[in-house]
This record gives C-alpha cells, structure tokens and sequence, in this order.
C-alpha cells in the first residue's frame, strides 16, 4: 500500500483541476475555539464537530509531508483529549484537490533506505492513528485523493464523501470506497468551487453529527448479498495456510507476468501484505516501513521520480504566452493523424476545419473524430450531449473556406516533399499573416517543407505520435528561421491538445525519429540474423519496451518504417546500417505493410486478438540470412545491442544540439517511443547504469560490427570523468 | 417540465394556528411597504407605443387544475383543451366565426392529437375556417402561445386570437423500445412468410422493455428536482425557508379560492363523473408535518421534498386575446393590456431554473419600468427553493455582475406584492397551461388591488426563461 502511494503521487497530475484557492470563509462557526496558526493542518469547531482543514501552504495541491504529517498527528490528539468534540471532518481548503499523495521530494530527499523507512513510519502512524479514532472521522473530499491521500480518506472506520464532475466520483461509491456523492454546484452566491466545497462541509458535518448520535449507521450498506457471501466465504478461505499459498502464488504469476519482474514494487507489496497476514499487523507494518524504505532507494525509483519531473518541465510553454492566441485551427487531410490531432483539439474546445482532398477521405477522418468521442460516451466518460456539442466545433470541408480566419494549420498529407510544397503554397495563398503553418511529418526536415514558403518564419514541424488521442508526446520542431513567436504559439496549441511536449531543433528525423531508426536498423539485422520476430518481441518487452520490436514495425507501417529508412540512410550514411534495407523493400513489394494491410512479421485478422506469425516472411528472410555473430548474440547482448545503438544517438543529439535538454530527451524516449520507463529514458539509464558500462558495450559491438556502434563523444567524455552526470 | 415526483403529495392536515402566523408575517414586517404603492408615482403613464396597436386581454379562463390521476385521468388532452375554450366561449360570448387564429402550448404530447389546439378547436365548435396550431416550449408554453398571438396581432396579421394550454400528467406516452419499433416496422415491410419468421426469430425478451418519457434534462441527464436542489445549495437557500414558502403559497391559495377571488376557474362537468369546480392540490400544512418528509432527489441530504415542489397536475387554460380598437368596436370591456415581453436563456445545468432572474431585469428596462413601479408580481413556482434562489440571485451583486454582465443587483422583490393568490406550488401546474393562468392571475390582482403594471415571469425546462408586462385596463 505504501508502495502504491509512492506511484500515485507520480499519476497524480492527470486528473488535476488548476483552480486558486479562494480565502475560505466559513459562516456559522459557533466554537470560538482559538485558531491556532498552524501551516499546514488547522481546525475549528462546529458544534460538537470538529472540521480539520488541510491546507499545503503555497502549493496547488496537498502532499503528505513530515510538516504535514506531524501538525495532523498534533491536531488529532488535541480533538481526541476534547470532550466538547464528538466526531471530526476532514476536509482540504483547496478546491478540486483533497490530498494528492506523498510529497515526491520528501522521498527524492531520502538519502539512505532507513531514511525513507522511517517517512514510512511516520505515515503508518498517522494512517493508524485515524484508523483507531474513537470518534467517528468523515472524509469530505473534493478533487483527486490519491495514494497516501486514499488512504487519510479510506480506511475502513471512515466515512466519505466525495465531489467530482467526472464520474470516477461515482465508481468509488460503486465500489464502496465512499459512502455519498456531493454534487458540484453552479453559481450562487459565490464562485462554485468554493460554494461545493462550503456545501461539502456543511453535509460532511451534518453526518459526522448523525454518526456521533448513531442517528447514521458507519457501516456501508452494501446490500448485496452476493458480496457478503463473497466477503464472508473469502476471509475464510484465507484461514487455510494451503489457499493462502496459492493465492500469494497466483498473485506473484500475475504480476510477474504484468510487469515482466522489471518493477519492483508490486512484489514488494505482496510480500508485505503476507508478512501481515502470516505473522500479524505489527510484523506487517514494520515490513512495509522497511520495504518501502528499499523500494525508495531503487533505480527504478529514481527513474520514475526522474520522469515525473521532467514532464512536469515538459508541461510549461518556456517560450511564453504567444501574441496571438489560436481560436481557429485548420487541418488539412484527415488520415489517421490529421483526424486524430482533430479529436485532441475539438475536445478542447478548439475550433477545428479538417479538410481533405477527397469526400471519402474526408468522411473517414470525421467518422474517426466521431468513433473516438463516442468511445467515451461508451465508456461514460462523456454525455452524448457533451460528445454532440464537441463535435460540432469540427467542420469538414474540401475547399479553402473561411481559411482566412485560421490562426494556424496543420498539415498532415502524405509524407512526400512535393506534395508538402504543393500544399503550403496552396494554405499560404489564403491564410492570414499571422497564421503558423505546421506541419506533421515524422522524417521530414522543416526548412526543405520551408524553402518554398514565402514566410518561412512562421513554419515549424509539430510531430504527433500515432494514435494521437492516446500517445502524449508531440515533438515540436524548429527552423533556423522559425520565430520565437511561432514556437510559443505551437506549444500553447500542444498544451491545449493535452500533449507532453518536446522542443527540438530541426534535423533529418528530428530527436525522436533518428533514435528510433538506428534501433529499427539493428532489429532487421537481428531478423536477419535467424532470430523469430516472436523471440524478438519478447526480448524487447521483457527489457522494459512495452511494444516489441518486430510489433513496433507492424504497427508503425513496414512502408513508413522503409521511408524513414531511405532518407535517414542517405543524411548519416554506414552509422544507419546494420539490417539490409532490401527486407522492408521486399516485404513493402509483396505489400506486407503491418496491421494496416492485414500482413507484416504477423498476420492480423479484424476481430481476432491472437496474431500468427505470417509464414510467408520466411522465404524472405531466408534469402537475406546473414551469419550470427556468436560474441554478440546472448540474449543479453541482442537486447543491450539494440538500446545502446538508441542511447547512442540519443546522446549524439544532445552534443548536436538537437536537444535542449537531457530531460526533454527522456521525455521523448519514454513518452513518444516507449523507452522502458524503469529506465527513466536514454540520459538517465546511463548516470544509473554507468556511461563507462555503456561505451564498453558499445565498443564490444563496434570490434565484431564497425562504425554503427562507434560512441559518441559527449557518451565517452561521460565515461572520462566519473562524476559528469547528465542530471546533477 | 417541472418536478415530476415520483410519489404524491401526501395529504397533510392543516393547522391554522400557522396559517395565521404566516398570514400575518408579511403585513406585519412591512405594513410601510403597503402604503408605498399608493403614492407611488410611476416611471411612465402607460405602455402604449405610437403606431404600435395596443393589444388587449378579454378574458381568460382555465378549468381547475387537479392532482394528476385523479377526475381527469381518462380523458385525453383535447378533452381538458375543449372544456377550457367552451367555457372561455361561454365567459366571453365571443363569436366563434370572429376568431381568426388558435393557438395552444402543450409538453407532453399524445401523438394521436398532435396539433392539440385544431383537435380540441374543432370539438368545440368552432369554426372549421379558423386555423390553429401547437407550440412547445416546456414550463412557458402557454406563454410562447400568447406571445406568438401578440406577433400576430401586432403585425396586422390577425384581429382576434385565442390562446390557451393544455397538460394531461394523468397519462403520458410510454413507448415501446427502439428495438422493438424497429421489428414492428420491419415486419410491416416484410413481404413473404420466410422474411416474417427470419425477423421475428430475432426477437429478444428486453424488447419488451418500455421507454418512459423523459424526466430528465436531454442535454445533461438531470432531473429538474435534482438541479433544483443542487440550485437551492449553491444560493444556500435551507429546508426550512423552503417549506415556509411552500406553506405560504398553499396558505395564500386556500385564502383566494375562499374568498372566491380565483375568478378564472371554470365548472368542468367531466363525462362519466361529478362536475369539477375547484383546484385540488390546494392543502396548507404545518411546517412540522413538512419538516417530515424525506428528500425526494438529493438522498439523504437534500432539502426539495414533495411538499416544497410543484406536483403532476391536469389542466388547461385559454384566452381572448384582442386588437384594443376591436375589443372596443365588438363591445368588450378588456381586462389588461399585453406589453413588453422578452425570452431568456442560460446555462441548462447550473441555472436550469433562473429564467426569472435574467428575464426580469430585461423585461423592466425594455419597457421603461424599474422595479418600484410593479404592483403586482407574478412569478412561476416550480420549487421553493428555485424561488428563493431567484430571489437571492436577484438580489446580490456578486451573481449579476459575474454572470448577468450588469452592473448592480436587480434588487429585492418585495414579497407583499408577490403570488398573493398562491402559485404553481399550490394551485398546481400543468406544464403547457401555466402561462394563462400567470396573465390572468396578474389582470385579475391588478383589477383587484388597484394597481397599474404587473410582472409576469417564469423558469422553463431547457435553461430558458419569460417575463412580460401586462397592464390594467382603465376602469
């Protein structure tokens, strides 16, 4: 459980709503107890309830910190020792927030694991303080409680409340995890936030008094006689030490199976959860303290710690607020990635004109808008009103109209230069002149798209991964000439659209695409070599990758992949070499393209999960067999040949300047290519891993292969002097 | 679309000794306030606009309005609409060849009569000449109906206009499914024997299943007891202001059907059953026996109950609407001038039911009035509390300058001068019929009372909103 509080203060951010805490004003407050001035936890007294406001000074949210955690200790013994008070409710000042787990840099500040251990003591503490209450607590909660602040708000003695205008309020009392639903409220007399927050408390306190007077029974009425057959039949069942083991076992098989063993913590967390049923509570807690001090001090730790701050880096405009704010966008073809940029924006309330060539083309990319918000509807995310009136902020188009309103297009046309040019010069007639011209490609550079246009200063490159409205990465490009303005712009757009964002300088395959292909090259050398896409896939996912190589190909489009392959072959020369570019030349002849086309290394059949190797790739591999070389051909070392060749060129970018920052190419590893996040992407997994460790794999693989492997020069200058670290 | 409660209101004994005391509260905090209309002298003289025909009310008329599923419920909608326009034919004595136009609001239509104002026209005996047509607006249908008549009226088209409104709660359209529908008219088009059996061998016991009408908001799933709960907590208005208004406005009523002052409400001799005469959901309680209930939408702590909303209700009303130079040359002494009006909307979630508070303000500065020169208001009752809630609205500076764009609050109404006669939450309110009575509830206080300008206004399903003008008639 610790475990996970740690992880839930790293998803934290998704579901925060940024609201300013307006004073908080309540009226009729009768105790006139003093209030005390503490920073973080103070109370005051309703009659005979006490309200405990949480409250992290100068801070969005509220994170259980040490400050936190001992004024609350402090303040529960204070109402514990009143007789005035019969029951408590617990509350935070922030709308939208209630508490959003562990503070991260209370633990990143942790230097040894007794350290972290004892943070977790001290939370044991207060969580079991709340659990023993002798008077009944209700958590009143409005916005994201997560990890630690799940368990301030649910342990069994509590009751709760919840607000929330998603329905995930509603599922957590489904799932029995609070006991009543607070609606939000509209405007009255006060801002609404703070109105539903006011309003949660005054139904929060006239609970707790219900259950000081046992008016209210504490004991969630789920009158399910299902789950108390259920309950009953399981806890019993768990009296048997034989069920137990083979429970634990199920349990471990499907973690393990879940997380490829390359996650520490869920294993951790079973172990302490048996360590608590086999020998006790106190056993239990004191085995969670020290795990969760172990697990703190991890690589892993460290990694996810890592990419939680960088994306919070890669979530601001560092360019600033751009002159002209983007009301009207405009998309030109509507292919998987212009109607899916389409659904990112329209969904935010952007004005959006998806045009294409064709009325076909067209008509697909609206019913992929569509599909995509009625899958939400499906899943209750949306109202099918909510989805109908985003829906109409798309409009499909052929012609140029009322493209001189736009205040940015995007184009996502087939990836051929001249047809790039074709279009630009065709937007640039019509557009106004404050219009950015983007353009979406994943290969091709930005000033050979600019050198047609007649302001090349408002062009950039804004490349989106596929599929758009599930990937969070958007790559954003720059030219030599593209103004500061229009990158500010394109990243303001980017934010709106939800997206984690990368700035990167222009190049052939930009960051993300040039670390990509080196790997793809090594993949089909390796295919080459004798090895079974199967074999492949699972070497790659067992490392952390969570698609595997040979999928990754499938998925992404054998002719893209061909694509990207001929130009990047041609700009960088024998460091791109490896596989023989012939195999996806084969394969794009006899239209083996991936998913798209039915067939790549698998075959794909509408409606079936299972995918069968596609036996007619073995005739192609065996005419382009080449040797395996057995120094380098242990699991290990295929795996460590494919990411070093990745990590390589991540670094190479960042000497050359591509990069800004070592965290934005962490960012887009993980984010954008599925670098293992165990990781932390490509600079962190060398400061963990060693850059000296590093070139010695590399060099290893450059003695049997040549200049592919060749390290760059920051990686060994890294290796040189021990304490160059890229992050300090 | 007001409260459709699940259950009725239950019968609770009346206790005069609170009738008396609330009775008495608003002579008693305010007997300066009375005497203020008097010597008021007002911002105009009249509404009269030059080359603008002045447009009159006749007379007005509903059948009473009765807790649905009880006298009225075999009849169907044209039945309730018929009555109201034979007894507005019997009022007024009006000519049925004169009439030139019918027009009549409903909400829940019965989709055999669709055009509910030509079914029940023609049962009436008017004319088969006279055109007639239904228009659909929720709570302000009826108010949509007289509005359309004045366009008509005003713009020459028409001399002499009925407008009226129906609701029959007592049975509303239950459909089957969709997948059912869609067998049924598949098998109409099927040809042969084989395709009949193909079609019906898909059928599945859950076609059975039928659909109800809404009772909710379409465009965000709310119940409108729900929004008015969430509405009387976002203006904090408490259960027990609730249910002291509520007492108020059944108190009120019972004083005016008393006193015979609720002069609209024709005899319904209804077929097969005693003749009707009064409206039924009239029944002042005591705040303790209303104190019992429990929450009807918001469970367990929500504050609208059955006893602080509005009912189901049956009724219709009608109206002779006229060009004043008509009236005159026909003969006619009206009873009040139709003037300004103005529709509103908002937010269909969060201000569902503060039509009144946007379309008052509008409505006093189109025609010139301030708040002080209204004698007599009358406001739609759809919940205690999203009275209350206009009335805060309207009275903080905070909520219409965030969300109206003015400057200043729109005041306080003062209660004295407010639904005297009962509302919505007493005499019942059947949705598409509530309009006419509003209009002749406030031509019938002006003429009573003594004053001279009347604001009617009232909340409507769809975040939507109506007030208008309506003037006394010179005596």
């Amino acid at each position: 459980m610790v475990a996970s509080r740690a992880i839930g203060s790293l998803s934290r951010f998704s579901g925060l709503r940024i609201l300013r805490s307006r004073g908080y004003i309540c009226r009729n407050f009768t105790g006139s107890s003093a209030l005390l001035t503490r920073t973080h936890v103070n109370y005051g007294v309703k009659g005979d309830v006490a309200v405990i406001r949480i409250n992290s000074p100068n801070s969005k949210v509220n994170t259980l910190n040490k400050e936190l955690q001992s004024e609350f200790i402090e303040v529960m013994n204070e109402i514990w020792a009143s007789d005035q008070i019969r029951s408590a409710v617990l509350i935070s000042s922030k709308p939208g927030c209630f508490v959003a787990g562990a503070d991260i840099n209370m633990l990143a500040a942790c230097k040894t694991p007794q350290e972290a251990a004892q943070v977790s003591q001290e939370g044991q503490k207060m969580f079991e303080k709340l659990e023993k209450s002798t008077k009944p607590i209700v958590a009143a909660i409005s916005g994201s409680c997560l990890g630690g602040g799940l368990e301030v708000g649910v342990p069994a003695a509590f009751d709760m409340m919840l607000t929330g205008r998603s329905i995930r309020a509603d599922r957590a009392k489904k799932m029995g995890l609070v006991d009543q639903l607070v609606e939000p409220l509209g405007p009255g007399l006060k801002p609404p936030e703070e109105r539903t927050i006011e309003y949660l408390e005054e139904v929060a306190v006239s609970f707790a008094k219900g259950l000081a007077d046992k008016k209210i029974s504490s004991k969630r009425n789920k009158g399910l006689m299902e789950t108390f057959y259920l309950t009953e039949l399981t806890s019993y069942a768990m009296t048997i030490p034989f069920v137990r083991q083979q429970i634990y076992k199920k349990v471990e098989e499907q973690v393990q199976k879940q997380t490829k063993g390359l996650y520490p913590a869920p294993l951790k967390i079973i172990d302490v959860v048996k360590t608590g049923i086999e020998q006790g509570n106190d056993a239990g807690y004191l085995a969670e303290s020290q795990k969760f001090g172990e697990l703190a001090m991890t690589k892993e730790s460290k990694a996810l710690m890592g990419l939680y701050h960088g994306q919070v880096l890669c979530k601001k405009n560092k360019f600033g607020a751009p002159q002209k704010e983007v009301k009207q966008l405009a998309i030109l073809g509507a292919g998987l990635m212009g109607a899916g940029i389409a659904q990112v924006s329209v969904d935010k309330g952007l004005n959006t004109i998806l045009k294409d060539a064709t009325l076909a083309g067209l008509g697909r990319g609206q019913q992929q808008v569509f599909k995509g918000l009625n899958d939400k509807v499906k899943k209750k995310a949306l109202t099918s009103f909510e989805r109908d009136s985003i829906f109409s902020n798309l409009t499909g188009q052929l012609d140029y109209q009322n493209f001189e309103k736009a205040d940015m297009v995007i184009e996502a046309v087939f990836e051929d230069l001249s047809l790039k040019h074709k279009v630009l010069k065709e937007v640039e007639a019509v557009i106004p002149d404050h219009c950015v011209f983007a353009s979406n490609t994943s290969a091709l550079p930005i000033n050979e798209i600019a050198a047609v246009s007649k302001r090349p200063e408002k062009v950039i490159g804004m490349h989106y991964f596929s599929p758009v409205d599930k990937m969070q990465l958007l790559e954003i490009i720059t030219t030599q000439k593209t103004s500061k303005d229009t990158t500010a712009s394109a990243v303001a757009v980017g934010l709106k659209q939800g997206k984690v964002i990368v700035v990167v300088k222009d190049g052939p395959g930009f960051y993300t695409t040039r670390c990509l292909a080196p790997m793809m090259s090594e993949v089909i050398r390796i295919l080459q070599e004798g090895v079974g896409p199967k074999k492949l896939d699972s070497l790659t996912t067992s490392f952390g990758f969570p698609v595997g190589a040979a999928t990754l190909a499938d998925e992404v489009g054998v002719d893209v992949a061909k694509h990207v392959a001929e130009d990047l072959g041609k700009a960088f020369g024998e460091r791109f070499g490896g596989g023989s570019l012939e195999l996806l030349q084969q394969m794009v002849a006899k239209g083996f393209l991936g998913r798209k086309s039915g067939k790549g290394f698998y075959i794909y059949q509408e409606g079936s999960k299972d995918k069968n190797l596609n036996s007619d790739m073995d005739s192609i591999l065996a005419g382009l067999k080449l040797p395996a070389r057995p120094e380098v051909s242990s699991d290990e070392d295929i795996q460590y040949r494919l990411v070093t060749r990745f990590v390589n060129e991540a670094v190479m970018c960042l000497q050359e300047g591509i990069l800004a920052t070592p965290a934005e190419g962490d960012i887009g590893a993980v984010f954008g290519l599925g670098f293992p996040p165990c990781l932390g992407g490509p600079f962190r997994f060398v400061d963990l891993y060693g850059a000296q460790k590093v070139v010695d794999r590399l060099r290893k693989y450059e003695a049997a292969y040549g200049k592919q492997f060749t390290p760059c020069q920051l990686l060994i200058d890294h290796a040189n002097s021990p304490g160059k670290k890229f992050y300090p | 679309m007001t409260s459709i409660l699940t259950y009725t209101f239950k019968s609770l004994p009346s206790t005069s000794k609170w009738a008396l005391r609330f009775s008495l509260r608003p002579l008693s905090c305010s007997s300066q306030l009375w005497a203020a209309p008097a010597v008021q002298t007002k911002s105009k003289k009249t509404l009269a606009k030059p080359n603008i025909r002045n447009i009159v009310v006749v007379d007005g008329v509903r059948i009473p309005f009765l807790l649905s599923g009880t006298s009225y419920k075999d009849l169907m909608p044209h039945d309730l609409a018929r009555a109201a326009l034979s007894g507005l034919l019997h009022r007024t004595n009006v000519p049925k060849e004169v009439v030139d136009y019918i027009i009549f609001g409903t909400v829940v239509q019965e989709v055999k009569t669709s055009n509910v104002a030509r079914e029940a026209a023609l049962g009436a005996g008017f004319s088969d000449k006279t055109p007639a047509h239904t228009v659909t607006m929720a709570c302000i249908s009826a108010n949509q109906a007289m509005t359309t008549g004045v366009g008509l009226i005003a713009s020459g088209q028409c001399d002499v206009i009925v407008a009226g409104g129906v609701e029959l709660m007592s049975d509303v359209p239950i459909r089957h499914s969709r997948k059912m529908r869609k067998m049924m008219l598949d098998l109409n088009k099927a040809k042969t024997l084989g395709q009949r059996l193909s079609l019906i061998s898909k059928f599945r016991l859950n076609f059975l299943s039928p659909e109800l009408p809404a009772v909710a908001e379409f465009s965000t799933n709310e119940t409108m007891g729900h929004s008015a709960d969430r509405l009387a907590a976002a203006f904090a208005v408490s259960r027990l202001e609730q249910d002291e208004y509520a007492l108020r406005s059944h108190t009120l009523a019972k004083k005016a059907q008393d006193e015979g002052l609720l002069s609209d409400v024709v005899p319904f001799k209804v077929p097969g059953k005693d003749t009707v005469t009064k409206d039924s959901g009239i029944r002042p309680s005591s705040l303790e026996q209303m104190a019992k209930l429990k929450p009807a939408f918001i469970k367990p702590y929500g504050t609208v109950t059955a006893a602080n909303s509005s009912f189901l209700t049956d009724g219709a009303s009608a109206m002779l609407i006229m060009a004043e130079e008509k009236a005159l040359a026909m003969g006619y002494k009206p009873k009040a001038y139709l003037r300004d009006f103005v529709y509103v909307s908002q937010d269909p979630k969060d201000q569902l039911l503060l039509g009144p508070t946007y379309a008052t303000p509008k409505v006093l500065e189109k025609a010139g009035l301030t708040m002080n020169d209204i004698d007599v208001f009358e406001f739609h009752e759809a919940f205690s509390g999203q009275i209350l809630a206009n009335f805060k609205a309207m009275d903080s500076d905070w909520f219409t300058q965030n969300y109206m764009g003015r400057k200043t609050k729109v005041g306080s109404l003062p209660l004295e001068k407010f639904n005297n006669w009962g509302g919505s939450l007493s005499l019942g309110h059947p949705f598409g019929a509530t309009g006419c009575r509003l209009v002749m509830a406030a031509a019938n206080r002006l003429r009573k009372e003594g004053g001279q300008y009347s604001l009617v206004a009232a909340c409507a399903a769809g975040g939507q909103g109506h007030a208008m003008i309506v003037e006394a008639y010179p005596k």
